[in-house]
């Protein structure tokens, strides 16, 4: 009895410490990663980053251009997605409650958001870049929208189910018809979720790649033009990182650098905006 | 009289403007009802685009190559001839290796958040394993090129490479030269991305298991590895494999992580430690610059080959975390 | 006098403003091979005119893919287009710089030229059948090295690529085995290695992998500092990757009797000729659908002729010779047309 006891006890410590084990090895990854992106690209950072072009190999230079068309067309990628997304989300919370049109929207929207990004490249290249003729920025927005869609359709869906009915009939009670009810009313509340939603898609198309590869390609220089391809910090990342020369290779770690700020500034932004709304 | 008169004619406009507000509202109303609707709608149609458009991109290969496109490993841009195998191959043992890492540790990490961790460490721990799933999968990928990967060639393969040398079977999954990228560190890298995924469903999913039911356990004697082994698992089994299964598509899929480490080679080798290739990096390293439309539609259908794939494999997912949700609304 | 002196200034920046907007970017794409030289070209021409050139590196492949889908306003390979294929799309093709291929080796203990390769040894490596760096076939050649029995890690292109197509011309030239079990293409099913995506790609592969072995342009190795073999060439003589090397084989080249200037310089006859010599081609349209861009671009490329001679040799390429500049740009005036028939080349 006492053996059968002590084995019992045994097997269960060896198995917690396996645990622990578990713990520190996923710390230690992150610690690793996070370690070696902080001293490679703070070791390259220098103001010339932010003010000078992408340079030809071997010679030094900036990321001027690429920080630009990320933050370009992000910006629309977000400004088409996000409003699609929210509207959508809104209709399966407000409206559509318990529908099977909901329940369908839902599961799509969920497959969707985990996707690979590539397949959705490889779309916007069929229905952009090949009527167009050629790679643009615009291809490349819309390849963001995309992905920036099933995000906030979901989270929007998410926060505005949270938001207590007994808010929207005492509106209705008042005489507001069903749509002001949702914008003055459901949206107000639900306000800080909807915002964290927000931040975190843009967090999740920062640090796409795969998409912009065959849609908005490349640009060594300065574009403003959304009709011609366009640099960003991913693909010129890929294109640096792959390359021998030292500038370039520092250059891509500096980008890397960028993008996981934004990255986490996002989420952790996301992050407070959310709890205050329920510390509220 | 006249006041009779006045008031009737205001009672009137009143009703005038009350019947145009309201019929401003039922316009506005039905307005902004059809606008969401064909937003959600929208999302529908999304899906179906992304699928017509990927099935009429590959026509032209599938109806050159026909089924033998799935079972062939050529991949000769030389004399146009294509076979889906050897990505495939690449992209299921990639993944695979990668699962097997992942899950134990996952887990682990999971059940060390729930049960053993001190109340006051347990959010930073659980945020910072979230940081992990927040970095974009390029710094992976550059990350694994830089620093794993030579890592790997320097110390760790030749060990590798010299333990199996003689046993029969073994020596061949463990085969030189080291490249230090190749399948294995593939495996390993994408391991290291699907991680938080894991870990984060599964100590979601064990944190819904009723106290009262591992109370009752433990009062009768159970030590903590039977409570979560005969306990917590079998009650959140499903919910387990939900998030395995949607972490096992996020594997299939990832391109920027493998891209850099995986050595493009089309080819099936029985060496894990050797170079492969994955559908998603073959598409990401050659669309471009592929010459040719039976080139090009070639590697549409391998985006199409991924994308049935991840969808089977995430709807099944979603199937089983529905499951749950119900599981825990009752 | 302050207030002319504004005046000026506005009416300066204005001007200034004004002429870099007018100064149009052209934009091309392909091969890996010339990358370094035509970066260089293209910062100077920036600084001596403003004009820029907006060149993506993907690999000859993708730069014939983009010329012909009118993408570009020219596209560069080193893998020559045949006269039929030329006439199918319209297009034009010249010559613009000639360099050499050299194979790369990452070997500690060996420095650069002192590792000797023939065409043989290294088609065998490639295919596979000489695994590690102590075959007798190496120690041969190389006496006098110490060479381990590390196994040879082989690095190739995953890219369309014209550098592999006179890479792989070479290796069927002096290797019938290579011929019929892999052929010669811009893109082939390599038997053994891993593959990476261009010059730069194999260049960063070999550097990080021990034992490896790939193949580069000449300004790639000796831009990085890596260390290249030497090869024995058709004649038995063992010569180094220099620019006399690359001139020798090029001497070779009878560019006036070429159609749309096709020549393979692989394998050349002369006692100091490097046997994987090859030249880049540029193409553009025989009617561009934009001429003035295809006009500013060819007067990019015969600025190159005239002015980046000494850019090209410091990176060991061979500038085209001047007789063959001649017929080059009788070429562009004989058949780059714009719709209305006016010659699209301006200048001489």
């Amino acid at each position: 009895m006492a053996s059968l006891q002590a084995s019992r006890q045994l097997r269960s410590v060896i198995a917690m410490a396996l645990c622990w084990v578990s713990a520190g090895l996923g710390l230690t990854a992150l610690a690793l990663i996070l370690g070696a992106l902080l001293w490679n690209g703070f070791t390259s950072l220098a103001p010339a980053v932010f003010t000078q072009m992408t340079p030809p190999p071997g010679a030094a230079g900036g990321l001027l251009n690429a920080i630009f068309g990320s933050l370009v067309m992000t910006f629309f990628g977000v400004l088409i997605g996000a409003p699609l997304g929210m509207l959508a989300g809104t209709y399966m919370a407000e409206y559509g409650r318990g529908s099977k049109l909901t329940m369908v929207v839902r599961f799509i929207n969920d497959i969707l958001l985990s996707a690979p990004s590539i397949v959705i490249g490889l779309f916007v290249y069929e229905i952009a870049v090949v009527p167009m003729g050629h790679f643009s920025a615009f291809a490349g927005s819309i390849a963001l929208a995309l992905l920036v869609v099933p995000v906030v359709v979901r989270t929007t869906e998410d926060m505005l189910n949270l938001v207590p009915s007994t808010l929207r009939e005492a509106a209705s009670a008042l005489g507001l018809p069903r749509s002001l009810v949702i914008r003055h009313v459901a949206y107000k509340a639900a306000r800080a979720g909807l915002i964290t939603g927000l931040l975190l898609a843009v967090a999740r198309v920062s640090g796409e790649t795969a998409p912009l590869l065959f849609t908005a390609l490349n640009n060594q220089f300065w574009s403003s033009n959304f009709n011609a391809p366009m640099a960003s910090l991913p693909v010129v990342i890929f294109q640096f990182a792959l390359s021998p020369y030292k500038e370039w290779q520092q250059l891509a770690w500096v980008g890397a650098l960028i993008i996981t700020m934004a990255v986490l500034a996002l989420s952790i932004t996301a992050r407070i905006i959310g709890a205050q709304r329920t510390t509220k | 009289m006249a006041e009779a008169l006045l008031s009737s004619m205001a009672k009137s406009d009143a009703v005038d403007i009350r019947e145009k507000v309201l019929r401003r509202f039922e316009v506005g109303d039905s307005a902004f009802h059809t606008i969401t609707m064909s937003c959600a709608i929208t999302v529908l149609l999304l899906l179906g685009g992304v699928i017509f458009s990927l099935v009429y991109g590959a026509s032209p290969a599938l109806r050159q190559f026909g089924f033998g496109f799935l079972t062939s490993h050529a991949w000769n841009p030389v004399t146009e001839n294509f076979g889906a195998l050897a990505a495939i191959y690449g992209t299921l043992v990639t993944s695979i290796i990668a699962l097997l890492i992942a899950v134990p540790i996952g887990l682990g990490i999971a059940v060390f958040l729930t049960e053993l961790c001190p109340y006051s460490l347990r959010r930073p721990i659980g945020i910072a394993v979230e940081l992990l799933a927040g970095i974009p999968s390029i710094i992976y990928g550059i990350w694994g090129m830089f620093i794993l990967a030579p890592f790997l060639q320097a110390h760790v393969e030749p060990a590798v490479i010299a333990t199996f040398h003689n046993i029969p079977g073994l020596s061949q999954v463990f085969a030189g030269p080291p490249y230090g990228i190749g399948i294995a560190t593939a495996g390993l890298i994408l391991a290291i991305m699907i991680l938080p995924l894991i870990s984060s469903i599964s100590r979601d999913v064990f944190n819904s298991v009723p106290p009262v039911l591992k109370e009752a356990a433990f009062g009768i004697g159970c030590t903590r590895w039977e409570v979560v082994r005969r306990i917590v698992a079998p009650y959140t089994g499903v919910g387990l494999v939900g998030g395995i299964m949607l972490a096992l598509g996020r594997a299939l899929g990832e391109t920027m992580a493998v891209t850099f480490v995986i050595g493009n080679a089309h080819k099936i080798a029985p060496s894990i430690l050797g170079p492969g290739t994955t559908i998603s990096a073959t598409i990401a390293n050659e669309f471009t610059e592929a010459d040719g439309a039976l080139y090009t539609s070639s590697l549409i259908a391998l985006g199409l080959l991924l994308f049935v794939i991840t969808f089977i494999v995430l709807a099944i997912s979603r199937l089983l975390l529905m499951r749950v949700e119900q599981q825990g609304a009752r | 006098m302050s207030k002319i002196l504004l005046r000026a200034t506005v009416v300066a920046a204005v001007l200034g403003a004004a002429a870099s907007a007018l100064a149009i970017d052209i934009s091309g794409a392909g091969a890996t091979f010339p990358y370094p030289v035509y970066s260089k070209w293209a910062d100077s021409y920036k600084k001596e005119t403003g004009a820029g050139l907006n060149y993506q590196s993907i690999g000859s492949g993708g730069g014939i893919k983009q010329i012909e889908a009118n993408t570009v306003t020219f596209g560069a390979t080193d893998a020559p287009l045949k006269a039929d294929e030329l006439a199918k799309n319209g297009l034009v093709q010249w010559p613009q710089v000639m360099g050499g291929i050299v194979p790369v080796v990452n070997l500690d203990g060996v420095e650069p030229g002192k590792l000797v390769l023939d065409g043989d040894t290294l088609a065998k490596i490639f295919l596979g059948d000489i695994k590690a760096w102590n075959d007798p076939a190496i120690v041969k050649l190389n006496p006098s090295l110490k060479l381990s029995d590390a196994a040879i890690a082989v690095v190739a292109r995953s890219d369309g690529s014209g550098t592999t197509f006179n890479f792989t011309d070479y290796l069927a030239k002096v290797s019938a085995d290579w011929k019929s079990k892999v052929g010669v293409d811009k893109a082939v099913q390599w038997p053994v290695g891993i593959a990476a995506k261009g010059n730069e790609g194999v260049a960063n592969t070999v550097a990080n992998t021990k034992g490896s072995i790939g193949y580069v342009e000449y300004a790639y190795a000796k831009q990085n500092k890596m260390t290249y073999a030497d090869m024995v060439n058709l004649e038995g003589k063992t010569v180094a990757p220099t620019m006399e090397t690359f001139q020798a084989a090029a001497a070779n080249a009878d560019w006036a009797n070429a159609p749309g200037y096709y020549q393979i310089l692989t394998n050349q006859k002369g006692a100091s000729s490097w046997p994987i010599t090859a030249a880049t081609f540029i193409l553009v349209h025989k009617q561009p659908v934009d001429a003035a861009a295809t006009g500013e671009a060819l007067k990019f490329f015969a600025w190159a002729f005239a002015n980046g001679g000494k850019e090209a040799e410091a990176l060991d390429y061979i500038p085209m010779p001047a007789n063959v500049v001649a017929m080059i740009k009788k070429t562009w005036a004989a058949e780059i047309k714009a719709t209305d028939g006016k010659i699209v080349f301006e200048g001489k």
